[in-house]
């Protein structure tokens, strides 16, 4: 890819990022949204963040078949538990890299 | 972490509750003075965005160090924090551009994710009223889910105003630009997966997810967006899964929350 190419793809990404942030804030500056709006797009981030890990933890994404119990799921599980008991973005990616690296290094 | 709730419970508390209570401290934030006439709003900012600022490092690291290995260019990466400023959108994209996916395909998944800011510009639009529209287009570019979860528990709390509120957005801005670039360069040192990398982007999601489970409502519809998705990534080829199995749970949640509400 050359520079028009990155230009255009990262533009177009900008553009459709900006919309859905200004959007509201220029039309809908007292007005309320409709309350199923508001609770529909309240889901959006749960189902979004699950629909992109389901793969990952669960499926052998080369031949795209089911695969339990792979390096990434188990990692996920001591991952969650330190993001819930920290609460911390950072640190939870921190110990997320660090536990499936040691994984790569000692279980397979 | 019930301090930063929100009303509607759509809260994006990505930030740590520790980090917020230090400045939460700080003798400035308890005065109720009249912001506009306040000469530190500067100062104001900058405490109240060091935990997104600090987050953001090793997050915009990684993904420098993963579009590094993408074989995407240093000034690339730069142009992409600079022009969509969205975490994981940007990782979705590095991670599409790997597996060769169309500039289209890429673009309508960014909308897709970041469809969730529209909530939040809703929300934020409520203590921002009355601005200058040119103000309004200005703040609508930092609308993180971050900054969005700092500036609302402020605002809530009084004595906060555009000014600090658009510096918490910018000093996060360039905290994400130098790091995603740093990584960038950095990344060109480091060989593939090394300490892990692979993994940052599964993480950040997880944690982002735990951050999202406010209720039982939520937890279900994460199943179902699990399960619907699963079974679309094996069984029909494309990254259409994403926007199909988001599209599906959403829907499922949207329902069992209107069945939960109906038995009130």
């Amino acid at each position: 890819m050359n520079f028009s190419d990155y230009l255009f793809l990262f533009g177009g990404m900008g553009l459709v990022t900006y919309l859905p942030r200004w959007l509201p804030l220029f039309y809908l500056a007292q007005r309320r949204l409709p309350q199923w709006l508001i609770d529909w797009l309240s889901m959006i981030p749960v189902a979004i963040l699950c629909s992109l890990l389901a793969p990952i933890l669960f499926t052998d994404q080369s031949s795209r078949s089911l695969s339990l119990g792979k390096p990434e799921f188990l990692v996920a599980i001591p991952t969650l538990l330190f993001a819930l008991k920290t609460k911390s973005l950072g640190g939870t990616v921190l110990v997320g890299m660090g536990l499936y690296w040691l994984s790569s290094l000692f279980l397979w | 972490m019930a301090t930063h709730k929100t009303e509607r419970g759509f809260s994006k508390k990505r930030h740590r509750p520790e980090t917020l209570n230090f400045s939460e401290q700080h003798p400035s934030m308890t005065e109720q003075t009249d912001p506009a006439d306040d000469a530190s709003w500067f100062r104001d900012g900058a405490l109240a965005s060091w935990p997104i600022c600090f987050g953001y490092i090793p997050i915009g690291l990684a993904l420098g160090v993963l579009a590094n290995q993408a074989e995407i260019p240093v000034w690339a990466v730069a142009m992409m924090s600079v022009l969509v400023f969205a975490g994981s959108a940007q990782f979705i994209c590095v991670a599409m551009l790997t597996a060769g996916a169309s500039i289209w395909a890429i673009i309508f998944t960014t909308f897709v994710v970041n469809l969730r800011h529209f909530l939040m510009s809703s929300a934020v639009a409520v203590h921002l009223s009355g601005l200058r529209r040119i103000l309004l287009n200005l703040f609508a570019y930092g609308i993180t889910d971050e900054s969005f979860a700092v500036n609302m528990a402020r605002f809530r709390r009084g004595g906060w105003d555009f000014k600090r509120a658009i510096t918490v957005n910018q000093l996060a801005n360039l905290a994400w630009v130098l790091s995603t670039t740093s990584g960038a360069v950095i990344g060109q040192f480091i060989p593939r997966g090394a300490f892990g990398t692979d993994y940052a982007l599964t993480a950040m999601f997880l944690a982002l997810l735990l951050f999202q489970l406010h209720n039982m409502i939520y937890v279900l519809t994460g199943i179902a967006a699990l399960v619907i998705a699963t079974a679309w990534y094996i069984f029909i080829p494309g990254n259409s899964y994403i926007i199909g199995a988001s599209i599906s749970a959403a829907t499922i949640g949207f329902f069992l929350k209107r069945y939960q509400d109906s038995r009130k």
